[in-house]
């Protein structure tokens, strides 16, 4: 047998990567002495980062790996090493503080991960080793080890069952914590297994450890005493997994194949990659351009100053000889550290303080949304949560949401409501009441007796067909259902007391078929040793022996059971949404799941060709589902359809309400979900996602079929065809256009997606792209996890890269959670995992609204004005110290002294722009709420594209500009006191950074739209402070300074009428483009709506003003400076003559 | 974060909390206060800016700075100002042979005149200045050039100047006191100021230099070591700047008050001036008691002593007689700028109001059907 290549394993066969073999119990038996144990991974989870010894390097390595980090380093150094213009302390101590801060927030969050490793990894199991027990750490087990697990542990590593203390040789377990479904699932162990497992001797092939968690195969070799060795198939179904939870059994004992990193649940750990937000992208551009105009800057200072110095007499006059060492060095370094200084001089262009501001603001701002008391849930007593607070601003700027269906959109929460059989339809209610006239309540089904017959088959094969269990957690249950038993004769009692049976199983639809029919009268017991037991209409109890369960599965979407009558027929039923068996139920649009059932009689020998083909199947190694797909198909036909049933499952509250809001938002939202497209479909009706008008564009593998041609071309011309219909023929003038909506299920997508042929498939690719972005939604069905994450990562890497978010409550959500740019998390039915894994967590899908419209609208608006003032800011703040190089022999000399170098960002002009960057509502709050499509305002990353980085660029420099030369003009004559006094170089800087500081602050008040006291409070506050830190400055002398630089300097630039007039001057002048904005702009006020109608200004301006326009008006307003420059020269004889003439 | 996903204890929704990232989790399982911070209801006020608002705004600011634009520019234009180069580039200057000649070594000081008519009378104080161009005192490695704890009486700073003051630091083994490069290149020309009356004498005119340097730097932030008096004493072990011809304490023996590092010349120089071109207050010349303008239209002469080199880097002398106003000196810029700010902002005014009103009609008209 070809086993024994594997086993043997001394030749290189390329098989040979594709499974392991794993010895259970004595080795040396084995057929093989020559096998050397491979060596498998221990079984220790490591999820940490660092440990003592490297953090500190690979934690400054990793920090400093940050551009903006590095910069700051480099700028330090400069520093220290070159003579510059200012000392290293005012760009070594913000470094030194961010670091450090950065450094301990990491340190913290591994500290924590190393404490949860530990948890897992020093947890006590038990282990089997030579017939006695011995408690072990769980990291010390090895693969092959025999571990013992109780009830309600977690299984430590990938266990295959041997033997469990249930005596129907099964247990069951719930995988809540590592997929999300609390259910409770079977496993079985490995049939015929030796009841001692000290005496166990096998051998276990399987395959290579791989994520997939529902997929498993491999076989057990068990030796007995020279015996030819009995050969086990094993599957998924004898697999218990690590992170899964044993439930309702004692004792298992099971082999751990799969240990540490390379069980499942490690491998379908996806690292939680860094998420960075498209504003800090536009930062770091908008830092390139900034890093670029310090670097022309310095450049052409430098050559500047090296053609100034050419001229003779200039380099060194005699007053300001050089030092020995300046004379000394050579000439090529000293060009460079001139140009190096001049960087150094200019480096506040990009202040080491805005990534503290972010920070700081994300940090800070993140908070509002825990403390919002709309996200609070009185159901799981809950608000939101924030799992990372570095993508606040990424919720205002969603393009594509991507929901999940059951649990997100939908309740999960199914309902049996109606069933139809032989095409009468029975609708359920809890008062009795006609509907199409054959309406039965709970009462007895119907009089007519030869549907009877019927009816009794359909609700037999309801309380048949499916894998629920009856809880029987606890003798309580036990007892319950016992005294159930005894009240049975009482039809009065009865029905109350079944509702409270508990019922387990892997879907809810099971559960609500099977609570429906016991609804009408037929109850399920229980399994006992394969036999089934219903308690029928009569109060008889039947007895079914189970033969076989043919699985649901996701491509068949049906599942049968084989079961033998106390009569001795066998029967199959079968329940599956394939709509070939049954046409379409008529409740579509109520969002209904609908299931048909269906039956057949097996005769003998139907049977035992059946039975040997699900076995042969089932230990197969190769191909194992294909094999076991092709005998359920061929089982399941020739069946006679007995009827359909209706399972309602709730939409959400507000679900529609929210789809429609974030639709009038201008987001595109696209369903994805394992669920069939025909619940899907009815779903998106009823969350309003597909309108009674939109005109829906199949691409299933149902139309596939149509046609009769091979799928391929099918595939083609389809997409042709809808890339006609919604892309070329759309006409992109008029907004009132055809709705269309898309729907795609799984297998085609995978066709789309991984095409046979290699340019097919990315045209495919694009031609479905195409179509979906001009779709309002799409639905995707019948979608496995990871096809989810590649719709996103498709649609994320698209043209535009549009900014995704994912929302879901499910394990089978995380993937695309974690791919989309935000990943939302419900705090939903199916455990955590989906909440742990997202960025944002809210209880409710309906939070939803307010999370991206309010919030993320404010966050976003707040964040890039914040970018673009801190850029502003610094440009106006830094460009006079560069023109001020003109002036002074391109020496590097500081326009301001270094406390205000270093204090500008730090406390003059920090406090109001964090405030504004928290506090602001630039519509307040409940009109963001009303009216969705202001969402589209700021789409795109509206406010951080490079025009409007360009408009604040050249206020900048308009500002830097205007504060230079005007002081510039002033100080033609210096003598501005009324005592003939002059002013030098300190007071002109003092007086251009008064203006400045002034200037900055109040240009934000200027674009503050709400002032709480808190605004109020910083921003008047920054001004008073400067004031009196400036009075306070320079009226002492410091003993720890060099120089006395700024001595009484303030204070006698306030005695100065002159100082106050221009100072006035400039700030009006500087603000007036500003106020003239403002009044041409929208009013953004919040009371935006009446004002629109009410307001008293030329709508013409307020509708859309062109930013040329804008321009247009910053040019003119920049007039006035150069006009100043022609009067000053030309006009003042005129002027002269007019004056005297008074 | 990773751990989080392996704690093994977490599932059906209980949460261990330690996996929290981040500091944002704090409120759970409980509800968030309802407070107007929290929720962001602080009451606010919501300015909006409107043509309603703006424009009476442009009217005002037009209105004032008009006004206040032609008061700068009267004030500004009754300053006199009489301003004389005698940096002696020229040949026909009268200091050319003195600008040329010069040598750091000569002992004997270069004199020159230069005669000027003073059209109209200078009423008041009249203050005059010397004005230096293409001299750069803000050039970074001259403005560093200096020790402030020297200058303030420091004795262990007199003995040892700071680094920065180099390589005008030590002279002849000793500390240069003041040291430095700006204290080095004191401005040391001597000016006087002569009218020539009617009958062609030759009357000095009485030049004041008190009250020529901030009050705080005379009185604080300069002082002697160890006192005004003595300082030939406080002084000892100390090397006069190389440049100097005298030592600091003989920069003004006469008075004491006015001598050593409190000499107001000096700390007038120490204030380094803002552009390549400025002008420093030298002396002022008080207004006479008398009706009789303090500088009666006019022949003058200047008598410089001509110290000063500043033809080695192009530079230029000048003298200035200035009066001053509450304004400072002469300077037609802020009026200018006012009257044309003002006049924008009521131009501006006036062309906005013509489209608000005749917008605002047509709007009007058109709403009231709708």
């Amino acid at each position: 047998v070809r086993v024994c290549t594997y086993a043997c394993g001394c030749t290189y066969h390329p098989r040979r990567v594709d499974s392991r073999t794993i010895y259970v119990g004595h080795r040396s038996s084995s057929t093989n002495e020559a096998f050397i144990p491979p060596k498998f991974c221990d079984n220790r989870i490591v999820s940490s980062k660092y440990t003592v010894w490297n953090f500190l390097p690979k934690n400054l390595f990793e920090q400093f790996r940050r551009i903006a980090n590095f910069y700051f380093l480099i700028i330090f150094l400069v520093q220290v090493i070159v003579d510059t213009p200012t000392s290293p302390v005012t760009s070594g101590l913000p470094l030194f503080f961010v670091i450090t801060v950065t450094a301990i927030k990491q340190g913290y969050e591994d500290w924590l991960r190393h404490k949860a490793d530990n948890e897992v990894n020093k947890y006590p199991v038990t282990v089997l080793e030579q017939g006695r027990r011995i408690r072990k750490e769980s990291e010390k087990i090895k693969v092959g080890d025999v571990v013992e697990v109780e009830e309600d542990v977690t299984f430590p590593c990938d266990l295959i069952l041997l033997q469990s203390s249930r005596d129907d040789d099964t247990c069951f377990v719930t995988t809540a914590s590592l997929d999300g479904e609390s259910n409770h699932k079977t496993h079985y162990t490995v049939p015929d297994t030796e009841k001692d497992l000290e005496t166990l001797n096998a051998t276990i092939e399987c395959e290579q450890p791989q994520p997939d968690l529902y997929k498993f195969v491999g076989r057990m070799h068990i030796y007995k005493n020279d015996q030819e060795p009995a050969v086990r198939s094993l599957g998924p179904e004898n697999l218990l997994l690590k992170g899964a939870t044993l439930k309702n059994t004692q004792r298992i004992c099971g082999v751990a194949i799969y240990t540490g990193m390379e069980t499942k649940m490690a491998l379908n750990y996806q690292g939680k990659s860094q998420k960075r937000s498209a504003v800090e992208k536009s930062i770091n551009a908008f830092l390139l351009v900034y890093l670029c105009i310090l670097v022309s800057k310095a450049l052409v200072c430098t050559t500047l100053k090296y053609v100034w110095q050419g001229k003779p007499g200039q380099d060194e006059p005699w007053y300001n000889e050089k030092t020995q060492r300046e004379k000394d060095t050579n000439l090529y370094l000293k060009m460079f550290t001139d140009f190096l200084s001049f960087m150094v001089l200019f480096n506040f262009i990009i202040p080491v303080s805005m990534y503290v501001t972010v920070e700081m603001q994300k940090f800070l701002g993140s908070f509002f949304i825990t403390w919002d008391k709309d996200f609070f849930d009185p159901e799981i007593k809950e608000g939101a949560l924030v799992n990372t607070s570095d993508l606040n601003e990424e919720l205002g700027q969603v393009e594509y949401v991507f929901t999940d269906k059951t649990g997100t959109l939908t309740q999960n929460n199914m309902e049996f409501i109606e069933c139809c059989i032989d095409g009468f339809q029975y609708k359920y209610r809890d008062a009795s009441s006609d509907l199409d006239g054959f309406c039965v309540t709970d009462g007895p089904l119907n009089k007519v007796q030869e549907k009877a017959g019927r009816e009794e088959l359909f609700l037999r094969a309801l309380c048949l067909c499916h894998t629920v269990q009856v809880k029987e957690s606890s003798e309580q249950g036990q007892g319950q259902r016992d005294q159930v038993d005894g009240f049975g004769l009482d039809g009065e009692v009865l029905p109350p007391l079944r509702e409270q049976r508990g019922f387990i199983a892997s879907s809810p639809d099971e559960v609500a078929l099977v609570k429906g029919a016991m609804r009408f009268g037929f109850t399920f017991l229980g399994l006992e040793s394969k036999n089934m037991k219903i308690l029928t209409r009569n109060n008889d109890i039947e007895m079914y022996e189970l033969l076989h369960v043919l699985n649901f599965d996701p491509v068949r979407r049906r599942m049968s059971v084989i079961v033998r009558s106390k009569s001795g027929d066998t029967l199959l039923f079968c329940k599956g949404a394939d709509s070939s068996i049954f046409p379409r139920v008529r409740q579509e649009e109520e969002g209904y799941r609908t299931l048909c059932v269906a039956y057949k009689n097996l005769s003998a020998e139907d049977y035992a060709q059946a039975d040997a083909g699900l076995m042969e199947a089932r230990l197969a190694l190769q191909d194992r589902e294909q094999k076991l797909m092709a005998v359920y198909n061929q089982v399941e036909t020739g069946m006679s359809l007995i009827g359909a049933t209706a399972v309602e499952d709730r939409l959400q509250e507000e679900a529609a309400e929210t789809m429609e809001a974030l639709q009038g938002a201008g987001i595109k939202v696209w369903v994805l979900t394992g669920d069939k497209m025909e619940t899907a479909k009815s779903t998106c009706y009823a969350c309003r996602l597909f309108q009674r008008n939109t005109e829906l564009l199949e691409l299933t593998v149902r139309t596939l079929e149509d046609g009769g041609r091979r799928r391929e071309e099918r595939l083609h011309e389809l997409l042709l065809e809808y890339h006609k219909k919604a892309v070329q023929d759309a006409p992109t003038w008029s907004s009132a256009n055809q709705d269309y909506g898309f729907i795609i299920d799984g297998a085609t997508l995978s066709m789309v997606l991984n095409s046979s042929s290699e340019s097919n498939s990315s045209r495919y690719k694009n031609l479905f792209l195409q179509i979906c972005q001009n779709c309002t939604s799409v639905l995707c069905c019948r979608m496995a996890p990871l096809q989810k994450a590649q719709i996103v990562k498709m649609v994320k890497n698209s043209k535009g890269s549009p900014i995704t978010l994912s929302i879901g409550d499910g394990a089978n959500d995380v993937s695309m959670i974690l791919e989309a740019h935000v990943g939302i998390g419900i705090k939903g039915k199916e455990g955590r995992q989906a909440v742990r894994n997202s960025d944002y967590a809210i209880p409710k899908l309906k939070h939803l609204k307010k999370l991206l419209l309010a919030h993320g609208h404010l966050y976003y608006v707040r964040i890039a004005h914040l970018v673009q003032y801190f850029f502003y800011k610094n440009l106006c703040f830094i460009l006079p110290q560069f023109l001020y190089q003109f002036f002074c022999g391109y020496s590097q000399q500081p326009l301001y002294d270094a406390a205000y170098l270093t204090m500008y960002n730090i406390c003059f002009t920090s406090m109001p722009i964090l405030a504004y960057s928290l506090l602001e509502q630039h519509i307040c709050i409940e009109v963001l709420l009303d009216n969705a499509a202001l969402y589209r305002d700021i789409a795109k990353n509206g406010m951080l594209r490079w025009r409007p980085f360009l408009y604040w660029t050249l206020l900048g420099v308009f500002h830097g500009l205007l504060f230079f030369f005007g002081v510039r003009f002033l100080f033609s004559n210096p003598a501005l006191q009324d005592n003939g006094q002059v002013f030098g170089n300190w007071s002109y800087g003092t007086i251009v950074f008064t203006v400045l500081v002034f200037t900055v602050t109040l240009k934000l008040a200027l674009d503050t739209r709400h002032w709480t006291w808190i605004n109020h409070f910083v921003i008047w506050g920054s001004l008073l402070f400067y004031v009196f830190f400036s009075f306070f400055w320079g009226g002492i002398i410091w003993p720890f300074l060099k120089q006395q630089r700024l001595y009484f300097v303030f204070a006698n630039m306030l005695s100065s009428v002159s100082a106050w007039l221009v100072i006035i001057l400039l700030i009006l002048l500087s603000l007036l483009p500003e106020i003239l904005l403002v009044v041409f702009h929208k009013p953004r006020g919040p009371r935006q709506v009446e004002l629109r109608h009410i307001h008293t200004f030329p709508l013409y301006f307020t509708h859309s003003f062109s930013p040329r326009f804008i321009y247009l008006f910053h040019f003119l307003t920049v007039l006035p400076l150069f006009s100043l420059w022609f009067w000053s020269s030309l006009m003042e004889p005129i002027f002269n003559i007019f004056i005297r003439g008074i | 974060m990773m751990a989080s996903s392996y704690n093994a204890k977490e599932e059906d929704g209980h949460h261990s909390g330690a996996s929290n990232n981040g500091g944002a989790g704090v409120v759970k399982s409980k509800k968030p206060d309802n407070t107007a911070f929290k929720q962001q209801r602080l009451p606010a006020w919501q300015p909006i800016l409107t043509a309603g608002t703006v424009l009476p705004a442009f009217f005002v600011i037009g209105l004032i700075f008009i006004p206040i634009g032609i008061g700068l520019y009267v004030t500004s234009n009754n300053i006199k100002e009489y301003e004389i180069d005698y940096t002696g580039a020229d040949i026909n200057d009268a200091c050319y042979n003195c600008a040329k000649n010069f040598s750091w070594n000569s002992t004997t000081p270069c004199l020159c005149s230069v005669p000027f008519t003073l059209e109209q009378p200078f009423e008041s104080n009249v203050f005059m200045y010397y004005g230096l161009s293409n001299f750069y005192q803000n050039h970074r490695r001259y403005v560093k050039s200096r020790d402030d704890s020297q200058l303030n009486g420091d004795r262990s700073a007199l003995k040892n100047p700071s680094k920065e003051c180099e390589p005008y630091r030590t002279s002849e083994g000793k500390p240069i006191a003041p040291c430095g490069a700006i204290a080095n290149s004191l401005f040391n020309d001597t000016l006087e100021l002569y009218h020539i009356d009617s009958n062609g004498t030759r009357n000095a005119i009485p030049l004041v230099k008190k009250g020529i340097a901030w009050w705080t730097d005379k009185h604080v932030k300069f002082r002697n070591p160890g006192g005004n008096s003595n300082l030939t004493v406080a002084f000892q072990d100390t090397s006069k700047p190389v440049n100097w011809r005298k030592p600091v304490f003989d920069l003004d023996p006469s008075d004491p008050e006015n001598n050593g590092f409190i000499n107001e010349d000096f700390i007038v120089w120490m204030r380094t001036a803002a552009l390549p071109t400025f002008r420093k207050l030298y002396r002022i010349i008080q207004k006479k008691p008398s009706t009789t303008p303090t500088l009666p239209s006019g022949k003058y002469v200047l008598e410089i002593t001509y110290n000063y080199p500043v033809r080695s880097f192009d530079g230029r002398k000048r003298m200035i007689l200035s009066t001053i106003s509450w304004m400072g000196g002469k300077n037609p810029f802020l009026g200018i700028a006012y009257i044309t700010v003002g006049s924008i902002c009521f131009f501006l005014g006036v062309v906005l109001l013509i489209i608000h009103h005749k917008y605002d009609t047509r709007n009007n008209s058109a709403d009231i059907p709708s």
